[in-house]
């Protein structure tokens, strides 16, 4: 059996989601713009994913629109925003740790003239809330902060800045990129004081392909594509009934045991983390208050991708930082102030509510065997 | 810290000796939203309901939020508890503050000391409390005569409260206290926001909707469905009587004059609806109408529309605009719902020129040519009743 720690990347789909999708496909194919009977019943079940999603976030269902995942959400949030209020107001504060889908379409939208303003961690490794606050000023159209950021876990203080934005300058426009802590952490639209979060269904265990932006009414988008009426006209084709379907059971499966889940993620991570003590020359890049979910770590002198493929062999799934960048050099941890070395053989475990105790045991213990058979560089 | 949610009541405090029974209702209509999320105990005194939770971990932000959707409460406040001890107050209101103060510019403080034993004055605790919270936070200014948030003391019989943010109710009295109506709800803006209003004044809503398949759609009724289920949020639970309306708007088609197509088709709905309030104790009518909107809604075509109705039939929305119709379905959560274009009975077979001023003798006669009285009847007998329950 392969030990799968690599659930940040992706999950597996749960059966309930499976059959969703076939359900969908063998049954409720017909378009869910048709105005036939079987139309109507393609809609329903499109209406139910969408109330289970709204409900999960504690929001009408007609704020959500669906895409084809959490990069397309955020593009359609970063750029939609960004041309429907930017004109007047040409500045976009974000962090400096933003997965790539939010980091390169804020550079993109840099170099069509937009001034951005990339806040860091303090010296400790966390985000101080103030510096966050201090950059939104009166020519700010958008800024956006993930919750939970992919590589080392570390949880952004996005509530409280954007309650504080949001009282002193309510014209700004804030983006949550929620992905790797929806259905893991609570996430709550009037909790977190959010116009746009996205979301995506395949990191909580639902098909890939889709996720959704949850909009605020209200919020004005400029829409990245022309076509139907599908979507609000905002984001126009026909809408991915399986997968959508999918999403909504997944949901459906999570939503419950947000709370337990954590609990047990804690435990595992705290698991995780004194067998990793004992082993030597092992860095921790995680933070102790970070997500329950990922712990990040560098075996000292062997490069990330060989302790990753040594793992492999013995069937133990991983990740290298970010598994979107490829083996790409992590430019988060460095703004952690986690050093070249440490980078280089910086390795991303992450669980899923399916990952045991078993599993980290073959984990650490691989990892001590690596340790001793690898060449050093 | 200990916090409660302090519920004032609005005009049921100027109630007289059946004060009670509207109190009564009112906590009915709180307990049946608040007891899902955890275990509060209730008391009242002063016009003011105390909801005091028993246990840990239950959701505040949640119980205020269904307490906003309820009738009869003016205002809602979350406050923390404090003993009757000055330094208590300060210490607590320094902390339980402290989110609110931080994003606060300008805020004042005020006391309310209902116990008259306490041994400071309102003034001196104002001055006070405004003091060591100056101290705190240093960015706040005081502006008595306009504050962002005025600091609220309350000294009462056996606790002291402190809380800044005061949020409006829904006004109103608590559904139930004032009887049933039937309103006829078609799947446009008007209606919903009409059956909220008569909730508002504490009637109990049923709901009857016609439906002419195949000239109208199962998309059309869905949306009315959707609506019903909407605004059982302040209404509470409604009954939705669905009716058979086909064979009856073909029988207008053949038999009566284009240019009296609606009304008739009105005073028919009436018929029906006054029916089947007879069968379920609805005492009248309530109908989305507004003078002038549309030619069915002039003085002379409710005169002819009344002319068949034995019970009151009330039109909350009578004299308001459009925009100020718009307002409320938007805050009520209907107008997206109402917006979607699906044919309703109501436009199958619009007269291209319908009769703004009609006269009743004229419509009584052309009504007379139509073999309407088996074709009620029937269609009474088809309706379908569907429940659709408050959701908490």
């Amino acid at each position: 059996m392969a030990v799968y720690l690599d659930n940040a990347a992706t999950t597996k789909p749960f059966p309930e989601v499976v059959d969703a999708v076939v359900k969908s496909m063998t049954h409720t194919y017909a378009n869910p713009s048709s105005l036939h009977r079987a139309g109507l019943d393609a809609q329903l079940v499109m209406d139910e994913a969408r109330k289970t999603i709204a409900d999960a976030l504690g929001c009408e269902p007609g704020c959500i629109l669906f895409t084809s995942g959490a990069t397309e959400s955020s593009n359609l949030a970063l750029r939609g925003a960004a041309a429907a209020y930017g004109k007047r107001r040409p500045h976009i504060v974000t962090s400096a740790v933003e997965h790539a889908s939010v980091r390169s379409t804020v550079d993109a939208l840099e170099s069509q003239g937009f001034r951005v303003t990339r806040i860091r961690p303090n010296e400790n490794g966390e985000f101080d809330a103030a510096d966050f606050i201090d950059a939104v000023g009166e020519d700010t159209c958008l800024i956006s902060m993930m919750m939970a950021e992919n590589e080392t876990g570390r949880i952004l203080p996005v509530q409280k800045v954007f309650r504080i934005i949001k009282k002193r300058f309510p014209e700004v426009i804030t983006h949550c990129d929620a992905v790797q802590a929806f259905m893991k952490l609570p996430v709550r639209v009037n909790d977190l004081h959010a116009d746009l979060i996205s979301i995506s269904a395949h990191k909580i265990h639902g098909p890939k392909g889709v996720g959704a932006l949850y909009v605020r009414r209200g919020v004005r988008l400029i829409p990245l594509v022309t076509g139907g009426k599908q979507e609000k006209s905002i984001r126009p084709g026909t809408e991915a009934l399986p997968l959508i379907a999918g999403f909504g059971a997944a949901v459906k499966c999570m939503q419950p045991t947000i709370a337990q889940r954590y609990e047990k993620a804690e435990a595992l991570k705290h698991f995780l983390l004194d067998r990793l003590h004992e082993i030597k020359d092992i860095h921790i890049n995680s933070s102790e208050q970070g997500s329950s979910y990922i712990v990040n770590f560098s075996v000292k002198g062997i490069r990330s991708e060989i302790m990753l493929h040594f793992l492999e062999s013995k069937g133990i799934y991983v990740s290298s930082g970010s598994a979107c960048s490829k083996g790409a050099k992590s430019g988060v941890l460095a703004a952690y102030g986690v050093s070249d070395d440490h980078a280089d053989s910086a390795l991303r475990i992450s669980f899923s509510c399916e990952t045991t105790e078993e599993d980290l045991i073959a984990l650490t213990d691989a990892v001590a065997q690596g340790q001793a058979q690898l060449i050093h560089k | 810290m200990k916090e409660v949610i302090l519920i004032k009541y609005g005009e049921m405090a100027l109630k007289g000796q059946n004060k009670y029974s509207f109190e009564d209702v009112l906590f009915k209509q709180i307990k049946r939203r608040l007891n899902p999320l955890g275990n509060f105990e209730y008391s009242s005194a002063q016009s003011t309901i105390y909801v005091d939770p028993q246990e840990e971990g239950i959701d505040l932000d949640e119980a205020i939020a269904r307490l906003q959707k309820v009738f009869g409460i003016a205002s809602i406040c979350r406050a923390c508890v404090c003993e009757k001890d000055f330094s208590d107050i300060c210490e607590k209101a320094q902390v339980y503050l402290e989110e609110t103060l931080e994003e606060t510019r300008t805020y004042k403080v005020d006391a309310k000391r209902a116990d008259k034993t306490f041994p400071m004055k309102s003034p001196e605790i104002c001055r006070e409390l405004g003091g060591i919270l100056c101290e705190k936070y240093p960015h706040l200014k005081v502006d008595v005569k306009n504050p962002e948030i005025t600091v609220m003391v309350e000294i009462r019989d056996t606790n002291a409260y402190v809380h800044a943010v005061k949020l409006k109710g829904a006004g109103g009295l608590p559904v139930g206290c004032s009887g049933k109506a039937m309103l006829l709800l078609s799947g446009g803006i008007d209606s919903p926001v009409a059956g909220y209003m008569m909730a508002k004044r504490g009637v109990s809503i049923s709901a009857i909707h016609f439906i002419s398949p195949p000239y109208t759609s199962d998309r059309a009724l869905l949306k009315v469905e959707q609506l019903c289920d909407k605004i059982t949020d302040y209404c509470g639970d409604i009954n939705f009587y669905c009716v058979p309306f086909t064979e009856i708007q073909e029988e207008i088609r053949r038999r009566c004059p284009e240019e009296y197509f609606t009304i008739i088709m009105r005073r028919l709905m009436m018929e029906i609806a006054q029916r089947i309030c007879e069968k379920e104790g609805s005492l009248a009518l309530i109908t989305g109408e507004s003078v002038g909107q549309v030619a069915s809604q002039t003085l002379q075509a409710m005169v002819c529309t009344d002319a068949v109705c034995k019970i009151p039939v009330f039109r909350p929305l009578i004299g308001m605009d459009k925009t100020e119709i718009i307002e409320i379905s938007r805050k009520i959560d209907t107008f997206d719902i109402s917006i979607q274009p699906y044919e309703d009975c109501c436009t199958v077979f619009t007269p291209r020129h319908p009769k703004i001023r009609p006269q009743l003798s004229m419509i009584e006669e052309s009504q007379n040519s139509g073999n309407f009285g088996e074709l009620v009847e029937k269609a009474v007998e088809g309706t379908q009743l569907k429940r659709f329950k408050l959701k908490v």
